[in-house]
């Protein structure tokens, strides 16, 4: 077992109200775990609690075995993880050779290199490199999103709903980067909407409902799962 | 014509001071998100640096070019570049960065930085005294253009180091990593503090190039007006309206409103009285506020 992220009992929020209470999750290298639970579960508060966006109340956080609680966003950067947020994961007013720069902030060798091979997972992102990103479509600035996380070679990919608002040709398209991206060694822990859809390309998953893990099993076996289809994939297909 | 063109070349001048006083105004809005009412006394101050460094240490040294100073001045716009960018991040972390920090309301940081312009006026009265002085006295002769159309070499001189600037921020902003950093940051400091920015270096920058900015502005001021300390204040509102009308946060809309601002009021006294002609920036701002909030250009940098 070589587990990159491990939280332990995490209780996180905002301001002083809770919203996440006691989490323990993990994720190994090259694994795809996806978190699916109901609106307001609080899944994307559990991300940004991981990537130090907000306070910590109770539990830990580790990657690579060392505590990250209570470190900032660009600390964490540092240590080898990315994080593409649900919304507003571009900057609009940047070009995207210069968002993909500003993914490789803290990147001091191989720039150049690492934007051609960003380029090559991309195509569609090479032919508009100089143009502003608020000129992308969706899939295109998911697309974006995800190349500027892969900008300093991380070892942990942390994604917040990475198909949302995408075509189901779009949606097969970022699953299988996803899955390409896993292949290279990086740990992606996600959180999908499209549950049935994004469990089929991963090893775990864990149900977030209310603020807690209901649930947690390999996918395949929450895949089958009568329960957990019926209260959790059913009503995401209804919608 | 030749009055209205002579009225255009002033307000030309008078556009490069509100247009690079803007500038300074709506990058550190921009970035830092904090609307900065003591801009204006920053800028004052700035003029009493420098002469401090000119009159009061006697630096000034003999006129060069057909200017009215000499080459102390430079020297007193490097000084006044540099101390006014330390002013400026020391009053961030003693002052604004505890108001951000605690989510304080616009009011509460309107107010902030309105009592740290009046202690700034206060102290600046204080050791030179409420009286408008000249970095060189007499009167300075003004050269013609073409015809009856006269323009002074300082006059010159201010529109040219507002052509450098301009292009030296132009430079910084697009061509270097801290300029790409502060951008991605005015556009999304979430996302930029999560591609690994620390956020807290960036508005210290952003603060320290302001107060360069304001440095050169106020100095272009003391040359182009008087040494005196309320006209920094004065052209407060007049700056807010530049960078309204250039759309909040975006340098370049700031520097094009403060020549719209600076050229529409100078022309105006063609037909009104002089003495309504502080209130054009008001019917801009106005006008601009019902009819485009957004500004001319959009925020965008
Ligand atoms: N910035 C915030 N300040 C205060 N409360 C918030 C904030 N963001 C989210 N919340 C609250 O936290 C709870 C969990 O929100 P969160 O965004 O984590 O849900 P989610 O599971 O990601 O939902 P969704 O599927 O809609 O993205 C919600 O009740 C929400 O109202
Ligand atoms: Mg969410």
């Amino acid at each position: 077992m070589n587990k990159i992220l491990e939280t332990m009992n995490l209780t996180s929020g905002y301001g002083d109200i809770t919203i996440i209470d006691n989490i323990s999750i993990y994720l190994e290298s090259s694994e795809i775990v996806t978190i699916i639970g109901p609106n307001g579960a609080g899944k994307s508060t559990l991300l940004k609690a991981i990537f130090g966006m907000l306070p910590i109340f109770n539990g830990d956080v580790k990657f690579k075995e060392n505590s990250i609680a209570g470190r900032n966003p660009s600390e964490i950067v540092s240590l080898g993880a990315s994080f593409v947020p649900q919304t507003e994961n571009i900057f609009p007013s940047l070009s995207i050779t210069e968002n993909l720069e500003i993914g490789g902030y803290q990147r001091s060798d191989n720039f150049q290199e690492q934007l051609d091979k960003m380029f090559q997972l991309f195509p569609e992102l090479a032919k508009k490199s100089n143009e502003k990103a608020s000129n992308l479509s969706g899939g295109q600035r998911q697309s974006l999103a995800l190349a500027r996380a892969l900008m300093l070679d991380p070892v942990m990919l942390l994604l917040d709903e990475p198909s949302a608002a995408l075509s189901p040709v779009m949606r097969q398209f970022i699953f299988e980067k996803i899955k390409e991206i896993a292949a290279l060694g990086v740990g992606i822990l996600m959180i999908e909407q499209n549950a049935e859809e994004a469990l089929r390309q991963s090893d775990r998953g864990y149900v977030l409902a209310g603020g807690k893990i209901a649930f947690h099993d390999t996918a395949q076996a929450i895949l089958a799962n009568p329960e957990v289809g019926q209260l959790f994939l059913g009503i995401q297909k209804e919608k | 014509m030749e009055e209205i063109l002579q009225l255009v070349v002033f307000g030309i001048v008078i556009g490069s001071i509100i247009g690079l006083g803007s500038m300074g105004l709506t990058l550190s809005y921009g970035i830092t998100k904090f609307a900065n009412f003591a801009h204006g006394d920053i800028m004052s101050l700035a003029m009493y640096i420098a002469y401090f460094i000119v009159v009061d240490l006697g630096l000034m040294g003999p006129t060069v070019f057909s200017l009215s100073f000499g080459w102390g001045m430079f020297l007193a716009i490097a000084v006044t570049i540099i101390l006014l960018a330390i002013f400026s991040i020391a009053i961030d972390k003693l002052i604004y960065k505890k108001l951000r920090r605690d989510k304080s309301n616009i009011v509460t940081m309107a107010i902030a930085s309105l009592g740290v312009g009046i202690i700034i006026r206060a102290v600046v009265t204080m050791f030179w005294g409420p009286f408008a002085r000249n970095f060189v006295p007499g009167i300075h002769e003004a050269v013609p253009i073409t015809g009856n159309i006269l323009i002074k070499p300082d006059q010159i001189f201010i529109i040219a180091l507002t052509i450098v600037v301009t292009i030296v921020m132009y430079y910084l902003l697009y061509h270097t990593k801290l300029g790409k950093a502060m951008r991605a940051t005015a556009d999304n400091p979430d996302l930029a503090a999560v591609s690994g920015i620390n956020i807290n270096n960036i508005l210290a920058y952003t603060w320290a190039i302001t107060g360069a900015l304001t440095a050169v502005a106020g100095i272009m001021l003391g040359i182009q007006a008087q040494v005196y300390i309320n006209l920094g204040f004065n052209l407060l509102l007049p700056m807010f309206a530049a960078v309204i009308l250039g759309g909040i946060g975006n340098p370049w809309g700031a520097l094009i409103g403060g020549f719209v601002v600076a050229i529409s009021s100078e022309v105006s006294t063609a037909w009104i009285a002089t003495g309504y002609k502080p209130a054009v920036p008001f019917v801009i701002l106005i006008i601009m506020l019902i009819v485009r909030p957004r500004g001319i250009f959009g925020s965008n940098i």
